[in-house]
């Protein structure tokens, strides 16, 4: 039996990527890193902001992603994004300028304590990247 | 009848219209095509999203204590209407349609006795609208300097749509748009966010999901992200049907100036062939008499 699943992300403007042939999935979400493998039981999870590594066949990519809902069934695995970026792709700085940006977004906000905790992950995500 | 001189220049000038509306034609098309493009690509989003909350609120244990924005303010007062129109006119019926399906709806609400405010999104039904609902827009909003539609600007709607809800401003939301069939059909859409309206059962699996965190949490999590991507839907839909609405209206502009041309360009041989007539008859009549 193959170990492998599909996987589809999705962004608001298009498909953003789909593959066949992947093996493992690891995504940040809410409550800490989760992976996940082949007939994982069906489950539905928000993301933090973070890095989504996929494991396939063909390789290894890294995203960040800075929300997002993910959802497995069936060995089919969607994640709902409304802000990804691949990190073989992007520029340094890009990443820069999210860093700032979130900076400024933690600076001045009075929000509550999850989004601020939401903000403080996205620094240091991106701290780590830059 | 008018001199010669007076209908060559009318002739020009239908010509010159034919060429802009032929024009606005070939870049309706252009645009046509990049915005259904991206109307296709956007749904898989909105279904996957409408998908996840639909087995959410299945599963869901505690239905009392569910956000609001799902069971709603158990009201039915005050309803707001988002309606969205384009930033640019020369489109046909397109903006019309809208305005026209909101009004009957706003003349059904108040014939219930029920309040209702509007957000106008896009400068045209803005116009249209303040005239006799002036009052009621309580927001109007534009992205004319956004060229293609996006989430960001829908996400701004969205987060207002919420604002407002969480200060009780309304119980019952409604968004008014054109869905885009094809380039001739595009149908006037009034459709309820909020409350959200569970109608489509057919498709859910009645398989259990892990919750991480709990059912509710994710849910109040997520209702707020399906406003916006409702509302984007309905950007992207109407943008192509904008789009289609113009490019048939500048298709049919063309045809009738081309039949106008063709009209003149009679009437213009015409008196030409009658004053050369007459100026024969002149010069005939002219050297008989000597």
């Amino acid at each position: 039996m193959s170990e492998e699943f599909k996987v589809e992300i999705v962004n608001p403007e298009k498909s953003y990527l789909s593959k066949e042939d992947v093996i493992e999935v690891v995504v940040p979400a809410f409550e800490g890193e989760m992976g996940i493998l082949k007939d994982h039981i069906s489950i539905i999870s928000f993301l933090k902001p973070g890095i989504v590594t996929i494991h396939s066949k063909s390789g290894e990519d890294k995203f960040y992603v800075e929300d997002g809902i993910v959802e497995f069934k069936n060995n089919d695995l969607s994640i709902l994004t409304s802000s990804i970026f691949n990190l073989n792709e992007i520029e340094k700085n890009k990443l820069q300028d999210l860093l700032k940006l979130a900076e400024e977004e933690a600076s001045k906000s009075e929000a509550n304590d999850q989004t601020k905790y939401l903000i403080d992950q996205k620094i240091e995500v991106l701290k780590s990247l830059n | 009848m008018a001199s010669l001189d007076d209908l060559k220049k009318r002739i020009a000038s239908v010509k010159s219209t034919q060429k802009i509306t032929k024009a606005m034609k070939m870049v309706a098309a252009a645009k046509l095509r990049k915005a259904q493009e991206s109307a296709e690509k956007g749904r898989p989003y909105s279904e996957k999203m409408n998908n996840i909350i639909l087995n959410l609120s299945n599963g869901i244990s505690d239905k009392e204590n569910v956000s609001k924005l799902l069971s709603g303010t158990g009201n039915d007062k005050v309803h707001l209407c988002v309606v969205m129109t384009s930033d640019r006119g020369l489109c046909g019926g397109f903006n019309s349609n809208i305005i026209k399906k909101a009004k009957s709806y706003f003349s059904k609400i108040s014939a219930e006795g029920k309040e209702f405010k509007i957000i106008t999104v896009g400068s045209k039904g803005n116009d249209q609208l303040k005239r006799v609902y002036g009052e009621k827009i309580i927001e109007n909003i534009s992205f004319k300097e956004s060229k293609n539609a996006n989430y960001f600007d829908a996400d701004k709607v969205g987060k207002m749509v919420i604002e407002k809800f969480e200060a009780g401003e309304f119980d019952v939301c409604t968004i008014f748009y054109n869905q885009f069939k094809n380039v001739i059909t595009q149908i006037p859409q009034a459709q309820q966010i909020v409350p959200l309206n569970n109608v489509e059962d057919e498709n859910t699996s009645d398989e259990s999901y892990e919750f991480e965190p709990d059912e509710d949490e994710i849910l109040s999590n997520l209702l707020p992200k399906n406003i916006s991507t409702q509302i984007f839907k309905a950007m992207l839909e109407n943008s192509a049907s904008e789009q289609g609405s113009r490019m048939s209206a500048m298709d049919n502009a063309t045809r009738n100036a081309g039949e106008m041309v063709d009209k003149l360009t009679i009437e213009y041989n015409r008196s030409r062939q009658a004053a050369i007539t007459k100026e024969l008859i002149e010069i005939i009549s002219g050297a008989e008499s000597l």
